[in-house]
């Protein structure tokens, strides 16, 4: 077995070199600091450092607002990428454009201008205030900037899965009988489901990272509206660096998970849709 | 209804109109008030004391280096990324070898790996008590609360997107074009710079306006590299979070409206950049049919 399948193009060793050696020394070898530091230290004292009662609080509250924001990422996701793909309406193209919005808008940006619009003064702040709903400086801040940042994340892995769903497909289901709404519970969903669980992880892996938007509208409260991120940038602060690898370690452990499961996902789809052919 | 109805589909595949009207309204509601209305509010927030005002903080000096800093870290991470990028795809997409997938998914990581996290690496690597740490001090370099240090952090959280977008492109258009130029006789380089480039030309573009749109706005990374040193390490979002901070909020809005303009210009870059590769697709696809 050879390494690599013979072919006519030149280039491969310079390119394939340059990759791994730019690759290593811009993003292996800071990873593996963060692995070997953590390794440094004993076992007891890292796990004091991640159970630390105001560490668990964060994350309780990185993990509940990711995945709320994500589900509801989800709902709205779907919902916008069927609007775009399905129907017509003016301004459309303009709209679609804007849907990537959050991946070109500065997190900070994001973070200042949600602060200011959920603020109990500010535009839909002093409609909530009434009815007693806080949102900024309290946990559902949180989920209301996460929500933002994740937005496209689904609609954009939906999308092209909706537009390349044959009609005939609905045109059969119609044909034997299924309603409208049957027709898209058995036949639409099942088609488009690995995309949305991808667009669910991604906005999700996306969430539990977040720094920039979250700060602002967080209040940053001690074992109430801490993120995970913000402890890490607390403990260097003070120079605690063994503290902050510790915490900085479980998170990347959990980016880890989350890409396996992306890619479980998609092998899984992979071989659903190969068995079909 | 004339402006809703369904493109290509009709009775038995098609929902009543109120239905239609009601999702549209739903999804239409939901993006006005998570996307329009932030938007929005950078704006009139900026513009609140008028135009005078706004001029004035974008004049600060201050604000005027950050704004350089700004643009001499994405001058050289931008350029930096994309080379990595081009050789990246050549190599996975143009051939064969064991590990490819692997390689793809390490190319990935920066995405999943939290900027504060992807900040911290490097202070571990370079900082005052990291690995190269006394070495950096005894010969008087600093990276780490400094513009190198920075510039590496905004390198590892842009470095996927020109990549990621060549990869698939790359793999699609496959390497007869270029097995045909060999043949007649180009060298290597030739084949690459007058067939791969001008193929991959959009797929190019659209990579390095995402990575220079996140080069120019991170934030966390960014910030845990810094060290905030007022006029030589702060970068347009970071004195955006000062300002704010000091509840100077007309002027933090001021600065982060070149952010969002930034932001509106890459949007707009973005959609021309998929429009124009569109229709080179169908173009080439109807020469195809033409013979």
């Amino acid at each position: 077995m050879r390494f690599r399948q013979a072919s006519v193009l030149p280039g491969f060793g310079l390119a394939f070199g340059y990759t791994v050696f730019y690759l290593g020394l811009v993003v292996l070898l800071p990873l593996s600091a963060l692995i070997i530091k953590t390794s440094s230290l004993t076992f007891d004292r890292f796990w004091e450092v991640v159970t630390a009662e105001r560490v668990m609080a964060a994350y309780q509250l990185t993990f509940g607002a990711s995945f709320v924001a994500a589900l509801i990422n989800l709902f709205a996701g779907l919902l916008v990428a069927w609007v775009l793909t399905r129907y017509r309406f003016p301004g459309k193209r303009l709209v679609d454009a804007l849907v990537d919005l959050p991946f070109a808008l500065p997190t900070a940006v994001a973070g200042i201008a949600l602060t200011t619009l959920y603020a109990p003064n500010g535009l839909i702040g002093e409609w909530l205030a009434p009815l007693g709903v806080q949102v900024a400086f309290k946990p559902l801040g949180v989920v209301v900037a996460l929500t933002f940042i994740g937005l496209p994340f689904v609609v954009r892995t939906v999308q092209p899965v909706l537009q390349e769903l044959e009609a005939e497909l609905e045109e059969a289901a119609a044909c034997l009988g299924a309603s409208r709404w049957q027709t898209f519970g058995k036949v639409i969903l099942p088609t488009v489901l690995p995309a949305l669980m991808t667009g669910f992880t991604l906005a999700f892996a996306r969430a539990i990272g977040e720094y920039g938007s979250v700060i602002f509208i967080a209040g940053n409260i001690p074992l109430e509206s801490e993120i995970v991120p913000l402890l890490i940038i607390g403990k260097l602060e003070q120079y605690d660096y063994a503290g902050a690898t510790a915490i900085a370690s479980v998170m990347l452990l959990i980016s880890f998970g989350l890409i396996f499961v992306i890619n479980l996902i998609q092998w899984w789809h992979g071989r659903r849709h190969g068995m079909r052919k | 209804m004339h402006s809703l109805h369904s493109s290509k589909r009709s009775g038995a595949t098609d929902e009543p109109a109120w239905v239609r009207w009601l999702l549209t309204v739903a999804a239409l509601v939901f993006l006005a008030f998570f996307l329009l209305l932030p938007l929005a509010a950078v704006f009139t927030e900026a513009l609140r004391k008028g135009w005078d005002l706004y001029w004035e903080a974008l004049k600060e000096p201050e604000a005027l280096s950050a704004i350089k800093l700004t643009l001499i870290i994405t001058a050289i991470a931008v350029p930096l990324n994309l080379v990595f990028g081009v050789a990246a795809s050549w190599a996975i997409a143009k051939f064969d070898f064991k590990g490819k997938s692997l390689l793809i998914t390490l190319i990935d990581l920066p995405f999943s790996v939290s900027p504060v996290v992807a900040g911290l690496i490097y202070v571990l690597v370079f900082g005052a008590q990291g690995w190269l740490g006394p070495w950096l001090a005894e010969h008087d370099i600093k990276i780490i609360f400094a513009v190198p240090g920075m510039v590496l952090a905004t390198v590892f959280v842009t470095f996927p997107f020109v990549a990621r977008e060549l990869i698939p492109l790359m793999e699609a258009q496959g390497t007869d074009e270029e097995q045909a130029a060999l043949v007649l006789g180009a060298s290597g380089w030739q084949t690459f710079w007058k067939v791969t480039l001008p193929n991959i030309k959009w797929g190019l573009l659209y990579g390095v306006i995402l990575s220079n749109a996140r080069a120019m706005g991170e934030f966390g990374a960014v910030s845990v590299v810094s060290g905030h040193i007022r006029g030589l390490t702060n970068t347009v979002p970071l004195h955006v979070e000062i300002l704010y901070n000091e509840y100077n909020f007309v002027a933090a809005f001021a600065c982060a409206s070149i952010l969002a303009l930034l932001a509106l210009v890459t949007l707009a870059v973005k959609t021309w950049v998929e429009w124009r590769s569109e229709r080179q697709m169908a173009a080439e696809q109807a020469v195809v049919h033409d013979h």
